[in-house]
């Protein structure tokens, strides 16, 4: 199962901190992870492509082709703002 | 040599820091501490109040390879960062960073480093309240670029 984690802004724009899903067949990348839950409705996919976010795999910022093979912590989070 | 990473939601006694990266090492010759605040005004609004979010276990791990990146980079001693995260104020400290070296250009250089790396890479968010209700702090270009000047080539400078 995917952990799948959202934060700040997306974790209050979808309602959602924390889910487990099984990987889909027909996704086996981040970018491919984001256009599934993106078809949820028009808050998932805003959220999921608003401006400059990112995705983390196993808490390392990756790409939006990383391959998953389906047991990973996917974490995705606006433009980081501490300090 | 050591590195003291801490999120935290208690405050913080800077004096304390810079105490422990006196101690014991009479090697060094340079501390160079930086504290960051909570302001009371962003993008023209008074803020009130502000909410600090984190990722935990990926914001520490990335504190850390940004404290290995340091130590590539300079001759460094220790290190300690602290970050609050939770519910502050107006005047309430947010981060520490603190570095000890021989030599005052590698601390200067790498305070900076980390502070700028840090605000630009680990998951932390800022949500502040103002008048007009919550709301997300977005990011600023100006850090990004703060902590891309970084990718030029700089040397170490002994003092």
């Amino acid at each position: 199962m995917l952990r799948i984690l959202f934060f700040a802004r997306l974790s209050e724009e979808l309602d959602c901190r924390e889910e487990r899903l099984a990987l889909p067949a027909e996704v086996s990348t981040t970018g491919e992870l984001r256009q599934l839950l993106g078809q949820r409705g028009p808050q998932w996919h805003n959220a999921l492509h608003s401006a400059g976010v990112l995705v983390a795999v196993e808490q390392q910022v990756a790409d939006w082709d990383r391959p998953l093979n389906g047991d990973e912590e996917v974490a995705f989070f606006p433009p980081v703002t501490g300090g | 040599m050591t590195t003291s990473i801490r999120v935290q939601q208690a405050d913080f006694d800077g004096q304390r820091e810079y105490q422990a990266l006196r101690q014991d090492c009479p090697a060094i010759g340079a501390i160079v501490t930086f504290v960051g605040l909570m302001r009371d005004f962003n993008e023209g609004d008074s803020v009130s109040s502000l909410y600090l979010e984190h990722y935990a276990g990926m914001t520490e791990k990335v504190l850390q390879d940004i404290c290995q990146q340091a130590r590539e980079r300079w001759q460094l001693q220790q290190i300690r960062i602290i970050h609050r995260v939770g519910a502050l104020e107006p005047s309430d400290q947010i981060v520490f960073v603190g570095v000890s070296s021989r030599h005052r250009g590698d601390a200067f250089g790498a305070c900076e480093f980390i502070m700028d790396f840090l605000k630009t890479q680990a998951p932390f968010w800022k949500r502040e309240d103002t008048a007009q209700g919550s709301r997300w702090v977005e990011a600023r270009q100006s850090d990004d670029e703060a902590s891309r000047r970084w990718q030029a080539p700089t040397s170490s400078t002994k003092t």
